[in-house]
């Protein structure tokens, strides 16, 4: 009874201590500068590490996912006769919330592990004490370049996954359902807005991006390590950041489109 | 060599960006309809609106020439007064034009219909609109409806 009172109070106490350790992480790499700190080219290969190979994973899912809510919205709104209204639908659902919760969760699970990973075997195999003892500081050589990769791809996949849906909404509702694509574009261009729904999904996107890397480079640091360490730190990164994502996610749209 | 290759990667990657950008700017939200070419606003003071909002079109004959840009109530009149903006090209609307507000369909959206008038001088920046027919209120109309059944 007390034991099991006494690991939740450790528990607990563990919890904020490792939300302190991340926060102090997140200030001190945020900022580019240092000893032996990354330069230019190391934030490009980042991004291409980061986000040019995660664009296969996100133009497919993207195309799948216009395709289906195309064929979704289709059969429900031509009960009601207003099959006019899908490209609307198809756009405002991708812009708004598909797009960049859709591809947070797909970064997350394709790059976020790779960089837990990836920092967790430097820890392991003492690469980032060696940075120490070179009197480099591992988290400007480290950690800064790809918290900013992180920053930067997000936001650009998920206009990407929203753009190619929205094409492949209008693949499947103009050339194979037959719809009239004077319907689907004309009404979308009426309804959508660009700043009101294009750029804060961008902005939905940059957050998500921020965080789900921080969750990520911050596991890597933090991570026991030994190879289960890394396992471990692994799976801690794709399912704290998937439900960091949709829980912000909620946060944000009910902050922006205001009402609750 | 290898790293060029990375660079360039990279780089397509963030052009890809830009060019979604704007393919969702002018093809998704149509931001082009907006910003294109001058326009005039005219004012127009309605009873009801039923519905009408912000960028809702402003049509003649079936034709857009313009989108509303505000829609504020005049305490005096205790009535709405709707701001729309004109493409220039349509300068030669004369000064006893009307405007209703018309759905499109039966329970699609309100926009504003105008029927041009006879006179020789034109509306003008900032001009109202005199004739000004509100939305028709489907509750109301049937409610009138049924109370006729009743009565008669």
């Amino acid at each position: 009874m007390i034991e099991s009172i006494r690991n939740l109070g450790r528990a607990g106490v563990d919890s904020v201590a490792s939300m302190g350790r991340a926060g102090n992480l997140f200030v001190q790499s945020i900022t580019w500068g240092g000893p032996g700190s990354a330069g230019f080219l190391d934030f490009i290969r980042q991004i291409h590490s980061v986000g040019v190979r995660s664009l296969s994973i996100i133009v497919v899912a993207g195309f799948f996912v216009g395709m289906v809510l195309a064929l979704q919205g289709y059969n429900i709104l031509i009960k009601f006769g207003s099959v006019s209204a899908l490209g609307t639908m198809v756009s405002l659902t991708l812009l708004r919330e598909l797009g960049p919760v859709m591809a947070a969760l797909l970064f997350a699970g394709r790059a976020g592990s790779a960089l837990t990973a990836e920092i967790g075997l430097m820890k392991a195999t003492e690469q980032l004490s060696a940075m120490e003892m070179m009197g480099v500081d591992p988290l400007k050589r480290v950690i800064t370049p790809r918290l900013w990769a992180g920053i930067i791809s997000l936001p650009i996949l998920a206009l990407l996954f929203s753009t190619v849906g929205i094409w492949g909404g209008a693949f499947v509702a103009v050339d194979m359902l037959g719809l009239y694509d004077g319907a689907y574009w004309s009404n979308m261009q009426n309804t959508v807005m660009f700043t009101e729904d294009v750029l804060k999904g961008l902005f939905k996107a940059l957050v998500f991006g921020l965080v789900v890397t921080w969750i990520a480079v911050y596991q890597g640091y933090d991570s026991e390590p030994t190879s289960e360490g890394i396992g471990k730190a692994t799976t801690k990164t794709v399912v704290i950041s998937s439900l960091a994502v949709l829980g912000l996610d909620f946060i944000l749209t009910a902050v922006m489109l205001g009402g609750v | 060599m290898r790293m060029r290759n990375v660079e360039f990667m990279v780089g397509g990657f963030m052009v890809m960006g830009i060019i979604a950008l704007v393919l969702m700017a002018f093809r998704v939200s149509g931001l082009s309809t907006d910003a294109v070419g001058d326009t005039y606003t005219i004012k127009a003071r309605f009873e009801n609106l039923g519905g009408l909002t912000d960028r809702a079109k402003v049509s003649l004959a079936g034709v857009t020439v313009g989108r509303v840009t505000n829609v504020t109530l005049d305490k005096e009149y205790y009535a709405a007064v709707v701001e729309m903006e004109i493409d220039s090209s349509m300068n030669v609307l004369p000064s006893d034009t009307s405007a209703a507000i018309l759905t499109a369909g039966l329970l699609g959206e309100k926009y504003i219909g105008l029927s041009v008038g006879a006179e020789m001088d034109y509306l003008k920046e900032g001009d109202w609109v005199q004739d000004t027919q509100s939305a028709i209120v489907l509750e109301e109309l049937i409610s009138r409806f049924l109370f006729n059944k009743a009565e008669g």
